[in-house]
């Protein structure tokens, strides 16, 4: 057994933290906050050209073949620079789907162009009413001439302003599931913006009659499905990553101010309560890394693991939040405040934890896999 | 990245776990009545029971395994930790009689670690045959979490030194030979450099134990009194002086070495076998929302601490001393033991409190059972707070 980074993944956790630090301050978080159309696109660049975007692609698609394990050393990363950009839905879940696709003329379109940068995707799956199942999806591609023709209304739909591609869910006329890849600029789509914690840009997307070709059908039916939740799993297990990064980012910012900061003439730090509030952010800390490990490398391996991720993430998306609580609660009044980062780490952590499934919706698969 | 057993490691789980189907009694596992990391049991439900455990511990001392995990000759140890965890968990998943978890868990390993060559070849064999059996012999009236206040002292004379003083909440000293002591051995010191450990056979003139009952109504604890007592100096263990360095060694393989980390997956598999078989006002407990959740909370706690167990002993295996990483394993895994207790009582409603071997007491009367032993989980070995002092000042570097 070894819970441990290998040399490799260990040399690209080093340079990734090392690169964000220098290229992702908080203040892109905050710009984004202020502009909520665009993302720094010099920044993409930059990590499409480092190779990130095609870490888990296979090399005959223009990746670098790494599996999952990999892919996750960088998204904790990312968790811990509250990266704001699309790499979630166009690095993990678009290149997740077209790789688990059959439909090969559209893999070998799209999959190297994520790889090198040049497209980003968004993920439009949730629709009113709804909340992480795919059981209930209404939207619908209607079979017309050689392709088909698609409506529905999907919410959730992060970067839906910058994205080329959108990756969505239908249901055929004969009631079969159907994952299709559509382009953001065809005609009949409408894109209104909501506000939300992390100010991922977060979109209402309206289809009225698509028009997309037969390629653009990445799965039907029971292959729709099986991708679909190779989606969440893969998605769900992501988001306990960045979780992850987000979490040890607020435990260290929180040990070092309480180790500087003098109240009734002594380091609050050397308080007891302040020090437990420390000791118990930590030990989530490595709570989570641990689950989610096991989950990561689960999926990594092509190894069942359908509880291990739900454990991970009913566990990460609930220590999000009581690691955001303590972080806030050891620096007092500033971390009310715009000008300190803890509350970008409280908006990109909480933001996760609902993300592709929250606490809830977890523990009860978990219930399901433990027998009950 | 490798997150499952390695071939070897498996092959041995795997014959651990042939052996104690084999071996044990049939049944066995729905006997004792113990609670996950307790530190109150001692008993066993019914009469002859205790024998049973005694044949079972021949055969795993004849086996080898209770000295599987050092290497007298060789001076190192034949297993590795990994497969001493594997041990741990396949044992305490099946409740098997142990033997003295503080013998073979921690004495023994502090001895290989910080034992002369003489020491060793004396004590290693006899507590490998399972004829020494140890007690700790660390708390005080005035020195219970703060360890360093240690008052017992012991003053050389001649070969020999002179112990006085007395030892409290010393767990099992009444039904074991001989002590692994701290006490006192320079007083004009500062109060962390003057300790000195030392081994203290129980049959020495001027030692007196009375017995302490617990909340169990179990005389588990005993009250030692030390009169002039004569120990040689052979006895002191790993340096003069040097005891506070080496408790802290000591105490991080206790909290390793009695987490019994098996035991929370059988414990929470009864308790889920109970809530599908089981209705309550016509509704079967398994479909309660509430339930479903608060068991998958606590499937996914213990999930979490068999990682952070594993990674104990990892970092043994590295050479790495875990010192934080076994306080948040004990922090986490007592807690857990409190909580589960908690939680259990919660979901049987008012079964839950029905105590012994009443015919309506749910999971022979363990829940209500754990939920007072439990009690000393948190406590035992460091409580909570300690744990988490550790955490912040060692582990985060926050002032003391």
């Amino acid at each position: 057994m070894n819970l441990d980074f290998n040399e490799q993944q260990k040399i690209l956790s080093d340079s990734a933290q090392e690169f964000l630090s220098k290229e992702c301050p908080k203040e892109l978080m905050r710009q984004r906050r202020d502009s909520s159309t665009e993302f720094n696109r010099e920044l993409w660049k930059k990590m499409a050209d480092l190779g990130w975007m095609g870490v888990a692609i296979d090399e005959d698609y223009g990746g670098s073949g790494g599996n999952f394990s990999d892919l996750a050393v960088l998204l904790e990363a990312m968790g811990e620079a509250c990266l704001p950009a699309p790499f979630f839905s166009t690095a993990v879940i678009a290149a997740t789907a077209l790789q688990f696709s059959n439909t090969e003329s559209t893999k070998t379109d799209l999959l190297p162009k994520i790889a090198d940068g040049s497209l980003i995707f968004s993920y439009a799956l949730i629709e009113p009413g709804n909340s992480y199942s795919i059981d209930n999806i209404k939207a619908l591609a209607k079979k017309e001439g050689q392709g088909f023709s698609v409506s529905g209304t999907k919410l959730f739909v992060e970067y839906a302003q910058a994205a080329d591609y959108f990756l969505t869910t239908a249901k055929l006329e004969n009631n079969e599931l159907v994952v299709l890849v559509i382009k953001a600029d065809s005609a009949g789509i409408k894109i209104d913006p909501f506000g939300t914690l992390d100010f991922a840009g977060q979109c209402e997307v309206r289809m009225q009659n698509i028009k997309v070709p037969e390629s653009s059908v990445l799965a039907i039916g029971d292959e729709a499905v099986a991708m679909l939740q190779q989606i969440e799993l893969v998605s769900a297990a992501g988001k306990c990553v960045e979780i992850l990064g987000c979490i040890q980012a607020v435990l260290d910012m929180s040990v070092t101010y309480v180790a500087g900061r003098e109240q009734f003439g002594q380091i609050i730090g050397s308080f007891q309560s302040v020090q437990h509030h420390c000791a118990n952010m930590a030990v989530e800390v490595d709570s989570t890394r641990y689950i989610t490990r096991q989950a990561v490398w689960r999926i990594a391996q092509g190894l069942p693991a359908n509880k291990e991720v739900a454990m991970a993430k009913s566990y990460a998306s609930s220590a999000a939040v009581r690691v955001g609580k303590l972080g806030h609660q050891t620096h007092g009044a500033i971390s009310f405040c715009d000008e300190l980062d803890m509350h970008l780490y409280l908006r990109r952590a909480h933001a996760a934890s609902i993300a592709f499934g929250d606490t809830e919706y977890y523990l009860e698969k978990v219930a399901v896999e433990i027998g009950l | 990245m490798d997150i499952k057993f390695s071939k070897e490691e498996q092959e041995f789980h795997d014959e651990i776990d042939e052996f104690l189907q084999r071996e044990l009694p049939e049944g066995w596992a729905d006997k004792p009545v113990t609670w996950p990391h307790d530190y109150a049991s001692s008993g066993y439900q019914e009469q002859g029971d205790s024998d049973l455990a005694e044949a079972f511990l021949e055969k795993v001392i004849e086996k080898g395994w209770v000295k599987a995990f050092w290497d007298i000759g060789a001076e190192r140890q034949a297993y590795s930790n990994m497969q001493q965890a594997i041990f741990d968990e396949r044992m305490s998943y099946y409740r098997a009689p142990t033997m003295n978890s503080v013998t073979t868990g921690i004495v023994a390993p502090m001895l290989l670690r910080v034992g002369t060559k003489e020491q060793k070849e004396k004590w290693l064999p006899i507590i490998a045959s399972g004829e020494a059996t140890f007690w700790l012999g660390y708390s005080e009236p005035n020195a219970g979490s703060d360890l360093g206040s240690v008052r017992t002292s012991a003053v050389e004379d001649g070969d020999d030194y002179i112990l006085n003083g007395q030892k409290c909440w010393s767990s099992g000293a009444h039904l074991t030979d001989y002590s692994w002591m701290i006490v006192r051995t320079d007083q004009e010191a500062r109060k962390h450099q003057g300790l000195s450990f030392f081994i203290v056979d129980n049959k020495t003139p001027g030692i007196k134990m009375d017995p302490v009952i617990n909340i169990l109504g179990d005389h588990s604890f005993n009250n030692v009194f030390l009169d002039d007592v004569r120990i040689s100096k052979d006895n002191l263990i790993g340096g003069k002086n040097r005891g506070f360095y080496n408790l802290m060694t000591a105490l991080d393989y206790e909290r390793i070495c009695l987490v019994g980390i098996g035991g929370f997956k059988r414990m929470f598999e009864e308790i889920r076998d109970y809530v599908k078989a089981t209705s309550h006002d016509g509704r079967p407990l398994s479909e309660k929302p509430s339930i479903r959740n608060k068991m998958a909370r606590i499937a996914t706690r213990i999930e979490v601490n068999y990682m952070l167990f594993w990674r104990t002993a990892e970092m043994l295996d590295r050479g790495e001393d875990p010192n934080v990483e076994s306080s948040i394993l004990k922090l986490t895994a007592t807690e857990l033991a409190r909580d589960m207790a908690e939680i259990a009582m919660e979901i049987l409603g008012p079964y839950g409190q029905i105590t012994g071997n009443s015919e309506r007491a749910p999971i022979r009367g363990l829940v209500s059972r754990g939920f007072l032993e439990s009690i000393s989980a948190t406590i035992g070995a460091g409580t909570s707070e300690v744990m988490r002092n550790i955490i912040a000042q060692r582990g985060l570097g926050l002032p003391r």
